[in-house]
């Protein structure tokens, strides 16, 4: 860890209108401040590593809207996940994480088998007993919660379906490589088909390597280091392999993760390319707003956004979405009260602290019902997850979509 | 800190708001102000007034001094604490009223100040007080620190808008004053006593503020000076000219080049000052006065001057002043930010002063601020872990203090004295200063356990 880091904090407070657990708690061990201050502390031996420090650290959401408010550049939420990925490293790898982490989550076909039970247990209509019966009620508190989650699972993941290359449609501007993240190719398929088929329609020839693995945020997020240098490392090499102008995701999570991939492999040429190529499908598709323009169809639907974590504040996007939103004949579009503030899903948050989740994720659905909205856009699949089982229960008129979705949907795609 | 009496506050406001472990403590040893640290024995988050008159019986019995925390963004150290209970006030935080007819808002002491701000405005009302952390800033913490802001020129700072307080005194007996009245000439003024008493006189719980009507339109400008002089000159022609716009602020040099490396906004290199004015008002007036002001810049020899044409174009206007801290806090680790004041009459004297007191102790320091009513931010920036340098800052910062005392300004318009500015408070208020202040303490607080050791 960086001490000029910690230290650069000059504890002005900025940060505390801006973080989700501190408007909920209003206590300084909840706020970006106060966390940075515990870990400056750890570092200078005037506080133990206890496990009530580690507590309050995590609370914090990593959403890294501190980072965007504050005026000299510390990043609160990245400081936290660094020094606890540290200190979960130190102590190894436990059973699970080693099973999830290594010998899941990095090879694509056995995360996806694994998907196959689940599967089954929708079609089935088992889950639909289960439900039913309360049986989940039985098992432990995150296994219920983990199981509310999981929206319909499309048939088959997308990697499987997708072909390598998916050509241009009509003269081929350019080339980009489509990083395809776990959770959109396993359970928000359709919006990733919504991605590729954009591209293509713009003129892009998309190459989806079928042999990509997982962006490694999950690594980082358990304490694995090395297994965030290895992900970053297979991909670099396979999409170096390329020729591409961009590498585009349309997962926010991936997204400020691939970006980092220059960090993560420091003084690695092809890593810092890599990094450097990588956007955001709202980024590329705004470059072309004059040519999508006359493909859009009227849409007369009243439309929100939330902005991702992962998008306004780790990537400082927020212009785009609402440009290719407004792009759109008919729509009428209302900006969103605290648009930018986390929906309390946060990675594995929501299964690990639902009570805190659960408060923030009201207060994002009280903003949501205010606006009016009919539809809530949205572009990453924490979000989708969180905000659709919230909306599912709590407000079920307002229809949950990715951005590639709306649009596609605009274009008949 | 007794555990028997740990025990008892808890009976007071609850286990769960009574916070003693070590990692709390830890982190409500500070507030906004560089440098400074100290441990309090327990933090405190009471629900009611009732909860914080029976905080304060207890403590007044026991001896255990009390310091009262709104979101902890003094600039003084004014909300530390050594050894005592600090109190937080954000459990405090409704808005009681908004009185139309009578033109005010009643608020507990822990509301945001913005939040007071959107809910007036959205009824057509104004409350003008700004201070720089307004997103955050409480408003008992803004009351007690007297803050300022940037809209200070026109529509002064938070004393003149608080019009009634309900405080909990020492002993925990409440104390009412002033009220609803415009008018109110019955004893001794207790508000603006209470106002800026940093904590050390009483709790407040209850608060009133007047409110004035909205300003129809606003126009901003701003404009670029070459000489530092005739910028300082502008200033003074425009309120000569009886402008008094609602914002008139300042960037000098430094500020400028940092500005200019962080954000690129597009400002020249070359040029000396940068204002940044703001009128308010009817727009008739507001058209006026604008005119006035584009014509008394240009014969100032400004080298640039733009007058915003809808509020996107202001929005970018004002970018260089929003952004002027970020940029210098990033220099360095560390950030001493003052507030010496002097007449706005010496401002260009007081810049000087300021160049030349950074010069002179080889240190780096970026002066921004309210040219309109002479509130200056000198910006040290340094770095905590060079003793050497941190020293000859605080020297430069002396002959500042010492140099606005001389023209007849002060050593802070609105961070206030507490613990930072202590020692040169006797020189700005002479012994008689501080022998009534003793003895307004001891009317007050004869155990003197309200936010000790602060202010002198």
């Amino acid at each position: 860890m960086d001490y000029v880091k910690l230290i650069n904090c000059m504890r002005c407070g900025m940060c505390l209108p801006a973080c989700p657990t501190y408007k909920e708690t209003f206590l300084e061990t909840a706020s970006p401040r106060g966390r940075v201050a515990l870990v400056r502390k750890v570092q200078e031996g005037q506080l133990d590593q206890s496990e009530r420090l580690l507590e309050y650290l995590s609370l914090c959401l990593d959403c890294q809207a501190c980072a965007s408010a504050c005026p000299c550049g510390v990043n609160a939420g990245e400081l936290v996940a660094e020094f606890t990925c540290e200190r979960k490293s130190e102590s190894g790898l436990g059973f699970m994480e080693d099973l999830i982490l290594r010998k899941l989550v990095p090879h694509p076909d056995r995360l996806e088998a694994s998907m196959a039970p689940m599967r089954a247990y929708q079609r089935t209509g088992l889950q639909k007993l289960v439900r039913k019966l309360g049986i989940l009620k039985m098992f432990p508190k995150q296994l219920e919660r983990m199981e509310g989650l999981l929206p319909d699972l499309p048939a088959r993941p997308l990697r499987q379906e997708i072909r390598e290359v998916t050509p241009a449609v009509g003269t081929e501007r350019g080339t980009v490589g489509f990083f395809l993240g776990c959770v959109m190719s396993l359970i928000f398929s359709d919006a990733s088909r919504a991605t590729i088929q954009l591209l293509s329609a713009l003129g892009y020839k998309v190459i989806t390597p079928k042999n990509q693995v997982c962006c490694g945020a999950p690594n980082m997020l358990g304490g694995d280091l090395e297994g965030l240098k290895e992900a970053a490392r297979t991909n670099v090499d396979l999409f170096g392999g390329h020729e591409v102008d961009f590498i585009v995701t349309d997962c926010g999570g991936c997204g400020a993760e691939l970006k980092k991939y220059g960090h993560h492999l420091e003084g690695d040429v092809p890593a810092t390319e890599f990094s450097s190529k990588v956007r955001d499908i709202s980024q590329v598709l705004a470059l072309h707003a004059e040519e999508l323009f006359p493909l859009l169809k009227p849409l007369d639907l009243r439309v929100t956004y939330h902005d991702p974590c992962h998008i306004a504040h780790c990537q400082g996007i927020r212009k785009e979405p609402r440009d290719l939103l407004k792009l759109i004949p008919g729509l009428q579009y209302t900006e969103l009260n605290e648009a930018d503030a986390c929906c309390g899903s946060a990675g594995t948050y929501n299964i690990e602290r639902p009570e805190m989740s659960d408060r923030i994720l009201k207060r994002k659905l009280d903003n949501i019902r205010a606006s009016g909205a009919q539809v809530l856009v949205t572009s990453n699949p924490g979000c989708l997850l969180q905000l659709k089982k919230g909306l599912a229960e709590h407000l079920p008129q307002v229809r949950i979509m990715h951005l590639t979705e709306l649009l596609a949907m605009s274009m008949q795609l | 800190m007794e555990e028997s009496f740990i025990n008892e506050l808890k009976t007071i406001v609850g286990e769960q708001y009574t916070l003693t472990d070590r990692e709390s403590l830890a982190v409500y040893g500070y507030d906004s102000t560089p440098e400074l640290e100290s441990l309090p024995g327990a933090v405190l988050l009471p629900g009611s007034t009732e909860e914080v008159a029976r905080i304060m019986r207890l403590c007044h019995g026991a001896g255990v001094c009390v310091t009262p925390r709104g979101s902890g963004t003094n600039l003084s150290g004014g909300s530390l604490s050594a050894g005592g209970v600090v109190v937080q006030t954000s459990r405090l935080n409704r808005l009681l009223e908004i009185d139309e007819e009578n033109l005010t808002a009643t608020v507990e002491p822990g509301l945001i100040t913005s939040a007071l701000h959107r809910e007036v405005e959205a009824r057509g009302l104004f409350y003008p007080p700004d201070p720089g952390s307004m997103n955050i800033s409480t408003m008992g913490g803004n009351v007690a620190e007297n803050s300022g802001g940037l809209r200070g020129l026109k529509y002064g700072v938070t004393a003149d808008y608080v019009m009634g307080l309900e405080t909990i005194l020492a002993d925990g007996d409440l104390l009412r004053t002033g009220g609803k009245v415009v008018k109110d000439v019955a004893g001794y003024s207790l508000n603006p006593l209470l106002v800026s008493s940093e904590g050390t006189l009483g709790f407040f719980t209850g608060i009133t503020v007047k409110l004035i009507p909205k300003p129809q339109t606003k126009t901003t400008m701003l404009a670029h000076f070459p000489v530092l002089q005739d910028a300082a000159m502008a200033v003074s022609a425009i309120i000569a000219a009886k402008v008094i716009p609602a914002t008139l602020e300042f960037l000098d040099k430094v500020t400028i080049k940092c500005v200019e490396d962080y954000a690129h906004v597009g400002l020249p290199l070359n040029v000396d000052a940068v204002l940044l004015i703001e009128v308010d008002g009817h727009p008739a007036v507001v058209a006026e006065e604008a005119a006035s002001v584009a014509e008394i810049c240009k014969k100032y020899r400004c080298s640039f001057f733009q007058t915003a044409q809808n509020p996107a174009e202001a929005l970018k206007l004002t970018e260089a002043r929003r952004t002027a801290l970020s940029a210098l806090a990033r220099l360095k680790p560390t950030t001493i930010l003052e507030d010496a004041t002097v007449p706005r009459s010496c401002i260009a004297a007081m810049l000087k002063v300021i160049q030349d007191s950074a010069k002179k102790y080889d240190v780096t320091i970026g002066t921004f601020g309210h040219a309109g009513d002479g509130n200056l931010h000198p910006t040290c920036l340094t770095d905590e872990r060079d003793q050497d340098e941190i020293k000859r800052a605080h020297a430069a910062f002396a002959e500042i203090f010492d140099a606005a005392i001389a023209m007849g300004g002060t050593i802070t318009g609105e961070h206030g004295v507490g613990l930072a500015k202590k020692k040169y408070l006797p020189k700005l208020v002479g012994e008689s200063g501080i022998r009534v202040m003793r003895g307004i303490k001891n009317a007050f607080d004869p155990k003197g356990i309200l936010n000790p050791g602060k202010i002198f």
